[in-house]
């Protein structure tokens, strides 16, 4: 694996533009001032509550993720580039899934194997020919990009069903602003203050036609124990819009109504946290108790948009991702601005014999895993681990995909030794509405705080940044 | 063969219920093997019957009904024309290619002892035709039929280890054998007319739809150990029961609720013409 890019020095070791500032201010803050802000941080993190519940950890039930303090920086010619990419990826993704609903087209020109999508968990047959207003289907993606060098951006995923974090990029720049007014005074940093703003124009503009001219919308959590609860809140709260569990809701006429102290209020645009297994236990899992009863044949009448509509899950499958070039080509007709990561299907026989005589320099991934979970870092991996994802490549080969181990960027970071390179992502938020695309100019860094580590994930021990794009 | 069917569903309330929603599936629709002559359902409550087309192309009807409700009738009836085309299910709605009804669900997943059931049958016939009704005559045979140790959400594989079930276990058992070998298959609701004079029955009939190369959807009934025939009225499939279940509901509120189902399954004339 050759040596990362790092953000801040470039490849040759002299400080990039956008790092300018960052830099100096860095040669001139003594250690322990910064220290003391780093510690001063952590403390508001854990007045405020933020937390971040880790499945299977029951001494860590709720962690705060470690937050750094310094900024990720990003030059606007950068970011306008990477902007351009992800709205025309996010065209492309809600193409894509009307036509897997709809007519599918790509699958008679041959593009993508017809199994690959009949029979993938994600694929609802539910969804089939049921029309979404104005074809939306991917509301609100993060899609998660890294780095290898000063040029590309790679796309890594694309959570196109219900992608959390945004809290973190809102918080971690309500922290940064209290605690280094003087370096955003030597900056001029884009605000992402107005996302929420974005995401309520985004939802009401999807309305469905029998909607009011000011259409009610809620955001539908699975409640406490959920692990993004605090952000349901959060985002609940900064969009003025009820926040709601699955029995404040019911289905009457095949509308969709809430349960207010004033009586019931239709709503008609549900931003729903709930996956699409327990939505409605009369379409889905029967024994639901987290969905909300006839929400599908309201769906289905066209009274209500869910957002993201159900199986979008067909669009952001680790085997769909690696036929995303061809996804761009085939409805745009235009080349793909972001690249992707070059990726081995295991369920093709030369490519599992490759991925096979590799393992020890690849990432081998699930398909529908998420979080982290269940891969491999040939790299990183001892033989005894090895072995073992040998064996289940060779039992289900179909269930996995491997890439190259990429050397992702480092930005500076600080840890225990001091300010070291640390490698992170960028996942930024691309809402899809009626009349356009809106991206903040941000998103949430992840940072992998041990050294040399790549994963990122926060279930993974992972940390977030404040992410700057900068407005010139 | 005209058949009539007639059934009549009854809940009753110990305490009514704040409000009822349910989603039926309950129409029959026509294809080469049968043609509905007339069809109506009738819900006692106040409410609103709306119809809508599900993914697989089944009829369906969503109601709400509000309390007070001391009990709640779901009736239907209605006559079909059927042939007999010796299990070959053509002209049907279909919205999905064959290779969709190959998906896995938690009801017909195959366990080890499905899968050496499917693949003994499958390695001793030459071809898939003869595989599918060797496998329908073996599930009637070592299958006994039970009401009692199976409800509606046992899988496939609990049943098979029973060795005991009803129409739809047994269903279940020969979708989830037919899938781990590669042939697509589905669940089919409906009715099934017995020729022993019995009209009177205590539940609607299930069986499955395997697809055969060059001949397209045959139907097997495990339940009979026999291919679909004039007897059988296709009402609704999905890729299990969950898909093609004739009701799905939930109330809330109310207390305990006691159901009772009857189903009536006639030949519509049964004078002798002259």
């Amino acid at each position: 694996m050759q040596a990362a890019f790092d953000e801040m020095t470039g490849a040759d070791g002299g400080v990039r533009p956008a790092y300018g500032e960052l830099s100096r201010w860095l040669a001139e803050i003594p250690p322990d001032v910064l220290d003391y802000r780093r510690r001063e941080a952590e403390v508001i993190f854990r007045r405020s509550g933020i937390t971040f519940a880790v499945y299977g950890d029951a001494a860590a039930q709720e962690r705060l993720i470690p937050f750094d303090v310094l900024p990720r920086i990003i030059s606007a010619a950068e970011w306008s580039r990477l902007a351009v990419g992800l709205e025309q990826r996010m065209k492309a993704l809600n193409l894509y899934i009307k036509d897997i609903y709809g007519k599918r087209e790509i699958l008679k020109a041959g593009h993508i194997p017809e199994d690959l999508i009949f029979q993938n968990p994600a694929f609802r047959p539910e969804m089939n020919g049921q029309k979404v207003p104005h074809d939306i289907y991917v509301h609100i993606a993060g899609i998660d990009v890294v780095r290898v060098d000063a040029d590309d951006f790679y796309v890594l995923e694309d959570n196109a069903r219900t992608p959390s974090g945004v809290s973190y990029m809102l918080e971690n720049r309500e922290i940064m602003l209290r605690l280094f007014p003087e370096l955003f005074a030597r900056h001029r940093v884009a605000p992402v203050e107005r996302y929420p703003d974005e995401l309520l124009a985004t939802l009401k503009s999807v309305a469905p036609a029998s909607a009011s001219s000011d259409p009610t919308a809620v955001l539908l959590t699975p409640g406490v124990f959920n692990s993004a609860y605090y952000e349901h809140s959060f985002l609940a709260d900064k969009l003025g819009i009820e926040l709601v569990e699955g029995r404040d809701l019911f289905v009457k006429n095949e509308s969709v109504f809430m349960r207010t102290t004033e009586g019931p209020k239709r709503v008609d645009v549900v931003y729903r946290r709930v996956d699409d297994d327990f939505l409605d236990p009369l379409a889905f899992r029967p024994d639901s108790t987290l969905g909300v009863p006839g929400l599908m044949s309201a769906y289905q009448a066209g009274n209500v948009t869910l957002a993201n509509a159900v199986g979008t899950g067909v669009a952001d499958d680790k085997a769909i991702y690696s036929y995303m070039p061809q996804i761009v080509k085939f409805y745009l007709g235009e080349e793909p601005l972001l690249k992707n990561v070059p990726t081995w299907r295991c369920r093709e026989e030369e490519h599992l014999a490759y991925v096979l005589d590799h393992l020890e320099e690849l990432v081998v991934k699930e398909v529908h895993g998420s979080g982290g979970y269940g891969m491999l870092i040939g790299p990183m991996a001892d033989k005894a681990t090895i072995a073992t994802f040998r064996a289940k490549l060779r039992a289900q080969p179909k269930n996995f995909i491997a890439q190259p181990t990429l050397a992702l960027s480092t930005c500076p970071t600080c840890v225990n030794e001091g300010v070291a390179p640390r490698h992170v992502d960028l996942r930024p938020f691309v809402l899809a509405g009626r009349d356009r695309i809106r991206i903040v100019p941000g998103g949430l860094t992840r940072v992998a705080l041990s050294q040399g580590s790549l994963v990122v994930n926060s279930s993974q021990g992972g940390g977030t940044k404040d992410t700057w794009v900068l407005d010139r | 063969m005209r058949i009539r069917v007639s059934h009549l569903t009854t809940y009753r309330y110990e305490a009514s219920p704040k409000s009822v929603i349910q989603t039926l599936r309950l129409t029959p629709r026509n294809h080469a093997g049968q043609y509905v002559v007339y069809w109506r359902i009738d819900v006692s409550a106040d409410c609103r019957l709306a119809q809508q087309e599900d993914a697989f192309g089944n009829i369906s009807h969503a109601f709400t009904a509000d309390g007070p409700l001391n009990e709640l009738k779901v009736f239907v009836e209605g006559e079909v024309e059927t042939r007999d085309t010796q299990g070959l299910v053509a002209g049907a709605v279909e919205r999905f290619p064959p290779s969709l009804f190959l998906r896995e669900t938690p009801l017909t997943l195959a366990d080890d002892a499905i899968l050496s059931f499917a693949q003994e049958i499958r390695a001793a016939h030459a071809d898939t035709l003869s595989a599918l009704h060797a496998m329908t005559v073996r599930l009637n045979g070592d299958i006994t039929y039970d009401t009692n140790p199976t409800g509606s959400n046992t899988t496939a594989a609990e049943a098979f280890s029973l060795r005991r079930g009803v129409c739809q276990d047994l269903t279940h058992i020969f979708i989830a054998a037919c899938r781990s070998l590669a042939i697509p298959a589905r669940y089919v609701g409906g009715h099934f007319h017995r020729s022993d004079g019995v009209t009177s029955q205590e539940a609607g009939h299930a069986w499955a739809e395997a697809f055969v190369p060059d001949l397209g959807w045959v139907a097997f009934d495990p339940t009979n150990g026999i291919s679909a025939t004039e007897a059988h009225v296709r009402v609704a499939i999905g890729l299990d029961y969950l898909g093609a279940a004739p009701v799905r509901g939930t109330r809330t509120g109310g207390g305990q609720e006691t159901l009772t189902v009857a189903v009536n399954v006639d030949q519509a004339m049964r004078q002798s013409q002259n």
